[in-house]
């Protein structure tokens, strides 16, 4: 099978086509209805209706159309790979246009005339009133000194709050039920004694016009394919138009009655999300199996839905989400997340609300379809539990081993543990899954945003130079003194823990102000209809509206932190091979010169990832000082902070902005990734990274990445599939949350670097994502070439 | 630290192996062997002493040979550990044996030829900790060996090199009697054998050699749990040149899928359909 050529049918491998080799661009027409929407309303009505109005005449004007062939409709833009700007949020300059559209790697071709609709509507209009120019004007200078540092990152400066996922509901009710209980609501305001009464109000009828404003658009598409099939002369397409009418009369307004239109109702959900704000991480289905589950039933019952249809439905869903690109991003924001992928994240299996086996036919579909589409969106991953069959897993396994990293796979058990521990019931812990790259939810009731990356082991460098930064060349942190004034490591590790409490404090100050800027000015009405309490709270999802409210700070760079402290403590403090002074200057000159500091250091030196006690104590001292310093915090919406490690793209920028380490990392260069080893630093295979790894309490995260890389000869053969499987078991037994494979020889890698043209279709796991291997950037391709490959 | 002569060199423990026996295993390969096989892939673990590796593409000639190498162009295998030290290590990874059916694997070298009272004392810790050991064996040493550690051993890897007397004597430097003579006793002793066969095209591979294996394993009423036929492969040839020593097997050539795939065959008439190409 041809790369470009996969799916079950011509119309799927048309469609299929069609998402591939269409070029992203830019598409300015929501901008320019949004600005037209604001001129004439704005000051006249509250923020959220002003915010319902906007997406209710969007959705009335919006350019649509039906691909040909679809049987699920509903674009973002114009077309597919048609990407919305969002200038509320971020109002792109035009140099930012012009690096969008000229940039090597992630580009959005800009047409000559959005240039000129950007010049004299948009920028005009948004430049001063748009988040990123408010959030940037109530930062204070040490916020914007470490942030400009790379000290940490900032998710909300270029893209909205999200963070979510739907919930069974969406598949169970219709737009008007939604709005019955909106009715309901509004109805039982207390306007004697509820001083927010009035707030609540204009809450409630801005998520009531954001509901019409998807019954529209729905109605909008039920006339297209109407007309079309008016004309269509082929009698098969002709009556799958009719059907498509039939379909976008009844959904999303009503609930479905169909499989296909269960799948399409999703669809018009995620266009809502994501059309009325570009909240981070899209929006997902949640555990789409489940819930398509009875509908196939029925449908198969009821003979008008058989096997491969149900599969040819899934398969034109997952063109639609390969269709919608990331918002175009740009400086520190594109360096965190430099990628197409929009991180829609799909779960299959796992268990049922009741605590049963949750795999179900439908589940299996799911993991044909993945393995057949092989596209970056959805990202899709399987729950795996105690009570998952092996023929599910070994099936995942399968796909994974043909190496381009999906399934990812998580542990049921861990993901409903670490939402108990984090407050959630038991009912809508089990509801629960992860979504973006690992993170976890309860799913349909919970904001878990993402608030940005911590650079761990940047901390220390600031440690060991009396809080001074010696690439930015300022002075960021505490001056507690330079790396030879502290006489034991405890005194050191001492102040790297003051260090990371005082940044954390910026951070979440930061974070805190950012909320609040959200909560005021960009209310997301359409999701609160979707996000359980919204409407009976009469709060919206940005304000503390949802039943839980969750913000993270996601740690990066853990492998090297503690290869960094392992180092130190035993050559410097217990074994005394160097003195502090050596070591520092051996880093100074990037280890030129110092080859017996190096070797020392990096050879010679305890390192995580290899199931030694030395370092894997320190990992767990540092983990846990990073956990003691986040979690607990209070987050402006009622709920608290918590912590993930996670990277993304953001270990190789937090590498860029870092000297040479003591563990004998260059300058430069990538810091590790997720809770993975140091490169190269593991070197006794895979039981020994999981050991190490599970070491870390897991539980107490809102989710954890481990990338694991094999050459194909050691999971080739029957025998190579069942110890993959008996790898991941273990790791889950251990309370590990994650882990993800890379099935690639480093020869093939090596290859497509150089030959970038002949494998435009190879795509490689990053972290918590797939992507391109040639979408991306020649730092993070030597990164993955380099990340050790388990081999025997 | 200087050479203890009572405890055996280790060459290399090696975890996630999983074609030394059933499961995800940890294997540990220990140095010294009374054969010396010609087409040995681990000639490091040949001779018992300490002896040092020396990788020539490694070496940047930086002259600086007396401080200890800083790039890694010399490695000297003398590691040792005591018996309770090495078992503490191999049971860190005691949740993968227990989920996948695994264990360890005692390697070499000849496992056999090591001290014995050290190898029991590793197995019987590894063994109440509820740990399945199997070892590798090539079957030459005294019975005696066997009979010590057959209270803590799940299972033998046991090789049958070649059944012509003269062939093995000229291939391995040694006379083949008593490797069969034990296996014979292994099995009276209702030990689990999994039979591996390591095959080189043109010089072992024939079907007469294969039937002589078949009619042994009559004759003895030997029933291995498994039959593995291993093809020659050359991986191990670089170390030579990294021991300073020359390769033999360099004509060596591994046998054809199709001619293994016959071999397969001809056990499985015999009655032997737990035979399979690969460890």
């Amino acid at each position: 099978m041809s790369e470009m050529e996969r799916g079950m049918n011509e119309r799927v491998r048309r469609l299929r086509r069609q998402s591939m080799e269409t070029q992203p661009h830019m598409y300015s027409e929501r901008a320019a209805i949004e600005t037209e929407v604001y001129q004439k309303y704005e000051g006249t009505m509250s923020v959220p209706e002003l915010r319902a109005a906007f997406l209710y005449e969007y959705f009335s004007r919006k350019t649509i159309c039906i691909n040909e062939g679809e049987l699920i409709v509903g674009e973002k833009g114009d077309g597919p790979q048609s990407s919305p700007t969002f200038p509320e949020l971020c109002c792109h300059t035009l140099h930012d246009l012009q690096v969008m559209n000229d940039r090597e790697l992630i580009s959005f071709k800009v047409k000559p005339e959005d240039f000129k609709l950007q010049e004299e509507v948009i920028i005009p209009f948004w430049e001063k009133r748009s988040i990123r120019n408010r959030i940037l004007s109530h930062m204070t200078p040490e916020w914007k000194a470490a942030y400009e540092s790379g000290i940490f990152t900032e998710f909300m400066e270029q893209r909205g709050p999200g963070h979510t996922v739907g919930s069974e509901n969406i598949f169970r009710m219709g737009m008007n039920d939604y709005k019955k209980e909106i009715d309901e609501a509004l109805a039982a305001l207390d306007y004697l004694h509820d001083p927010e009464a009035l707030d609540k109000k204009c809450q409630l009828n801005a998520m009531k016009l954001a509901a019409d404003a998807i019954i529209v658009l729905a109605g909008r598409y039920a006339d297209l394919a109407e007309e079309l099939a008016k004309t269509q002369e082929d009698s098969i397409r002709k009556e799958e138009l009719q059907q498509i009418a039939i379909n976008c009369r009844r959904v999303p307004a009503e609930r479905p009655k169909t499989y296909w239109q269960a799948i399409q109702t999703y669809w018009f959900i995620h266009l809502g999300v994501t059309s009325e704000l570009n909240p981070w991480d899209s929006y997902s289905p949640g555990r789409l199996d489940q819930h398509l589950n009875p509908y196939y039933e029925a449908d198969l019952e009821a003979g008008i839905l058989d096997e491969d249809r149900a599969k040819e439905l899934l398969e034109c869903l997952w063109v639609k989400f390969n269709n919608q690109p990331a918002p175009p991003k740009v400086g520190i924001t594109l360096k965190e997340s430099s990628t197409y992928t929009d991180f829609a994240n799909i779960n299959t299996g796992g268990i049922t609300p009741d605590g049963e086996d949750g795999v179900n036919d439908v589940s299996y579909l799911i993991l044909d379809c993945m393995d057949e589409m092989k596209l970056l969106q959805p990202s899709s991953n399987v729950q795996i539990s105690r009570k998952t069959p092996k023929k599910f897993l070994l099936r995942a396994c399968e796909i994974a081993r043909k190496g381009w990293g999906q399934p990812a796979f998580y542990n049921t058990e861990a993901i409903v543990q670490e939402l108990l521990t984090a407050g959630k019931t038991l009912d809508d812990a089990r509801k629960g899954g992860t979504s973006g790259c690992v993170e976890t939810g309860a799913f349909g009731n919970e904001a878990y945003i993402l608030t940005g990356y911590f650079n761990l082991p940047k901390i220390f460098e600031l440690t060991l130079y009396n809080g001074y930064d010696n690439v930015s060349k300022r002075q960021l942190g505490l001056p507690l003194g330079y790396a030879r004034d502290f006489r034991t490591y405890e005194e050191l590790w001492e102040a790297y823990q003051k260090q990371i409490a005082y940044f954390a404090d910026i951070k979440v100050a930061g974070s805190n102000m950012i909320e609040k800027i959200y909560a005021e000015y960009m209310p997301a009405p359409f999701l609160s209809i979707l996000t359980n309490d919204c409407i009976a709270k009469g709060k919206d999802y940005n304000a503390g509206g949802a039943r839980y409210n969750t913000n993270y700070i996601q740690g990066v760079g853990i492998g090297t932190i503690t290869d960094c402290l392992a180092a130190v403590k035993y050559h410097v403090y217990d074994r005394k091979s160097f003195t502090m002074e050596e070591l520092i200057a051996a880093m100074e000159d990037n280890f030129q010169g110092h080859d017996r500091i190096y070797h020392l250091v990096s050879e010679k030196s305890p390192k995580y990832g290899n199931d030694e006690p030395y370092a894997d104590q320190l990992m767990k001292d540092v983990f846990n000082c990073y956990y003691e310093t986040v979690t607990g915090r209070p987050n402006m919406k009622g709920g608290t902070y918590r912590i993930d490690m996670l990277p993304t793209t953001c270990h190789v920028y937090f590498g860029e902005v870092m000297m040479a380490s003591p563990n004998g990392r260059l300058a430069h260069k990538p810091v590790s990734e997720g809770i993975s080893p140091e490169k190269g630093a593991d070197r006794f295979g895979p039981t020994a990274v999981i050991r190490s790894a599970a070491k870390m309490d897991h539980l107490k995260t809102g989710g954890t990445l481990l990338n694991q890389k094999f050459t194909p000869s050691v999971v080739a053969g029957e025998n190579g599939l069942e110890q993959m499987a008996n790898l991941i078991r273990t790791y889950f037994s251990l309370d590990g949350h994650h882990i993800q494979f890379n099935v690639i020889d480093r020869q093939t890698l090596i290859d497509a670097q150089n030959h970038p043209e002949e494998y435009k279709d190879l795509i490689v796991r990053v972290a918590g994502y797939s992507d391109y291997f040639r979408n991306l950037s020649r730092a993070l391709q030597d990164e993955i070439i380099m990340r050790t490959e388990q081999s025997f | 630290m200087g050479w203890k002569e009572q405890l055996p060199v280790i060459t290399n423990i090696q975890k996630y192996s999983i074609h030394d026996g059933p499961g995800i295993r940890t294997t540990v390969f220990l140095k010294g062997c009374p054969l010396s096989c010609l087409w040995c892939h681990n000639p490091e673990t040949q001779k018992f002493a300490p002896e040092e590796v020396w990788y020539e593409e490694r070496c940047v000639g930086c002259g600086k040979c007396q401080e200890g190498c800083y790039h890694n162009a010399r490695e000297r295998l003398d590691r040792q550990e005591p018996a309770e030290q090495l078992a503490k290590l191999l049971l860190r990874d005691q949740a993968f044996y227990e989920e996948s059916g695994g264990g360890v694997t005692l390697s070499g070298g000849e496992v056999m030829v090591q001290n014995v009272d050290y190898l029991a004392a590793l197995m019987k810790k590894l063994h109440r900790a509820g740990v399945s050991v199997m070892i590798d064996t090539c079957g030459f040493a005294p019975f005696a060996n066997f009979e010590k550690l057959l209270p803590w051993t799940d299972a033998w890897l046991y090789d049958i090199k070649w059944m012509d007397p003269d062939g093995h004597r000229r291939c391995t430097g040694q006379d083949n009697r008593l490797i069969l003579e034990n296996l014979c006793r292994l099995s009276q002793a209702g030990q689990t054998i999994y039979l591996r066969l390591p095959l080189i095209a043109g010089l072992n591979d024939s079907r007469k050699d294969m039937e002589a294996v078949i009619r042994f394993l009559q004759d003895n009423h030997i029933l291995p749990a498994k039959i593995h036929l291993l093809p020659y492969h050359d991986i191990g040839k670089d170390k030579y040149r990294r021991l300073n020593r020359t390769y033999e097997g360099d004509s060596f050539l591994a046998p054809s899928g199709e001619h293994l795939e016959e071999l397969q065959q001809l056990f499985a008439k015999s009655g032997f359909g737990n035979c399979q190409i690969g460890g």
